[in-house]
């Protein structure tokens, strides 16, 4: 599934000799985060699949990386939102629980899309921790899922930049408009007209992006299962 | 932003990289100066401009900076919408947390505009003018700025058909990664306004069907007039995936196709959006 583009565009391209045109331009406009992205590229040959720990899930690297991470957090979401519809905090509408139906599967689909199309090189099912969510408090629930989804936006807004297969990146803004979707839903749940208050639109009109290693860490509240996330960018 | 530090380090890939622009003090003088004017975060992007002189990217350039003048373009047509629309206050949206929801919207297309505007000349690009628009569609929808069911209605297609189109040329501005980044973080904020005006549909009573996401290529109840702004939602198939009861898990074609936001192609959104455009 990794695509190795650089070598040809190298040769293409005499002046640029040194560094595929791509990687360059990724690595100039991008500052660290780019120099992360050239060296990964300069490393992903690596094997990904090379011996995890026991419990612990190894996400890889490239494309197959990014992907792996996206699952992760699909199944995060697809967790969390069955044991929402399971369990019904009290006092929940009819529109509400039908809408929470609706993210629940939708977060399913999701989950189920990307293990099967990473087929072997999908990470196993990860184990969740929720334990600090009280399924019962409307607010708990209401509040958890807010930040699950807006985690999820800024996510697949900061991953996004390092996919490198065109189709990859298509198919990533397919279902990232879709939690956006649900993150403003959530918002106005939470408290009216917060759908895209300065917690994640900036003054230019910009939603949020985040680090892989910025978002692992606050889902890792909620993962028991640890995650290398050593070979994405970070 | 460190500009000096990525120039050294670009010097040290090509050292004759100031040649290719103009002398190194021009280019650090034209940085001071730039960075006067713009914000911290179109400043990578005036950074590529250089990049495309220098090193004479003229094709790849040259489309990036036509998808944004088209992404401009959309975005005059949102802001120009709202504007009017809040500016008729509480004749048009009687609630006034609903006002202050299309005042929210209205600030970031504005925004995006802005922003667009900024971006396209460090590109090497010329802003496109703001079109005359005819919100009325030709007399479609006559009354857009005085029947509120009406103008959240025409919201709700310029929102969905905007969350589309972004998501339509995603990977043909991947040649630029700093623009695919304000791309993707436009395109994340018209689907939060995608979801909130379709929610002030549905708790207003406008539609007791439609949702915050697209079910199949459910109008919502606007009718045929918009459908081309939905056509394609209705599938369920992602990289030859069936998603509708995969995994032997009931996901049905609705959910299916809700889960999946589909991207549209530059020639049917402007199909869609020339309906609005007077000149």
């Amino acid at each position: 599934m990794m695509k190795h583009q650089d070598v040809p565009v190298l040769q293409d391209e005499p002046l640029m000799r040194k560094l595929p045109r791509r990687a360059f331009l990724r690595y100039a406009g991008l500052g660290s985060a780019g120099i992360t992205a050239l060296l990964l590229a300069a490393s992903c040959h690596k094997d990904h699949n090379n011996s995890p720990a026991a419990e612990e899930v190894n996400l890889g690297s490239g494309d197959v990386g990014i992907l792996n991470y996206a699952y992760a957090l699909e199944q995060l979401e697809a967790a969390f939102y069955t044991q929402v519809v399971q369990t019904p905090y009290s006092g929940i509408t009819d529109m509400e629980l039908s809408f929470f139906t609706d993210i629940r599967d939708h977060e399913i689909a999701h989950r189920e899309f990307f293990k099967a199309a990473l087929s072997t090189h999908a990470i196993a099912s990860l184990q969740f921790d929720f334990s600090s969510i009280n399924f019962s408090s409307r607010s708990s629930v209401i509040a958890t899922a807010k930040a699950f989804e807006d985690l999820g936006v800024s996510a697949y807004n900061g991953a996004g930049v390092y996919l490198q297969t065109p189709d990859y990146l298509t198919l990533a803004g397919k279902i990232v408009s879709v939690e956006a979707r649900h993150a403003a839903y959530l918002r106005e749940l939470v408290m009216t007209d917060t759908f895209v208050d300065t917690d994640v639109v900036d003054s230019n009109g910009l939603d949020l992006s985040r680090k892989p290693s910025e978002v692992l860490v606050i889902a890792s509240t909620y993962i028991k299962t640890k995650i290398n996330a050593s070979g994405l960018p970070q | 932003m460190n500009m000096y530090r990525i120039f050294r380090a670009i010097e040290e890939i090509d050292p004759e990289v100031y040649e290719r622009i103009n002398t190194r003090r021009e280019v650090m003088k034209e940085f001071a100066h730039v960075g006067k004017k713009l914000s911290l975060a179109a400043l990578p992007l005036a950074l590529g401009a250089m990049l495309n002189k220098a090193y004479g990217q003229s094709n790849t350039s040259a489309s990036v900076v036509d998808i944004l003048n088209y992404a401009l373009t959309l975005e005059y047509l949102e802001a120009s919408f709202y504007s009017m629309g809040a500016a008729q206050g509480s004749a048009l949206i009687p609630n006034s947390n609903d006002l202050t929801a299309i005042q929210k919207i209205s600030a970031d297309e504005s925004a995006h505009v802005n922003f667009l505007k900024a971006v396209i000349p460090q590109l090497g690009g010329t802003p496109v003018n703001k079109p005359n628009f005819d919100f009325t569609a030709n007399g479609t929808f006559p009354d857009v700025f005085s029947n509120y069911q009406t103008f959240l209605a025409v919201a709700q297609a310029f929102e969905d058909t905007g969350v589309r189109a972004y998501k339509g040329q995603a990977a043909n501005v991947m040649s630029n990664s700093t623009v695919l980044q304000a791309a993707l973080n436009i395109h994340s904020v018209e689907a939060r306004h995608a979801s909130k005006i379709r929610l002030m549909r549905r708790v207003n009573g406008f539609s007791n069907s439609v949702k915050p996401w697209i079910t199949g290529n459910d109008t919502g109840g606007i009718g045929a007039v918009v459908q081309p702004v939905y056509a394609g939602e209705e599938n369920t198939v992602q990289a030859g995936v069936q998603i509708t009861g995969i995994g032997g898990l009931s996901i049905s074609a609705s959910a299916a196709s809700e889960a999946f936001d589909e991207p549209l192609d530059m020639q049917s959104v402007l199909a869609i959006a020339s309906q609005f455009i007077k000149s």
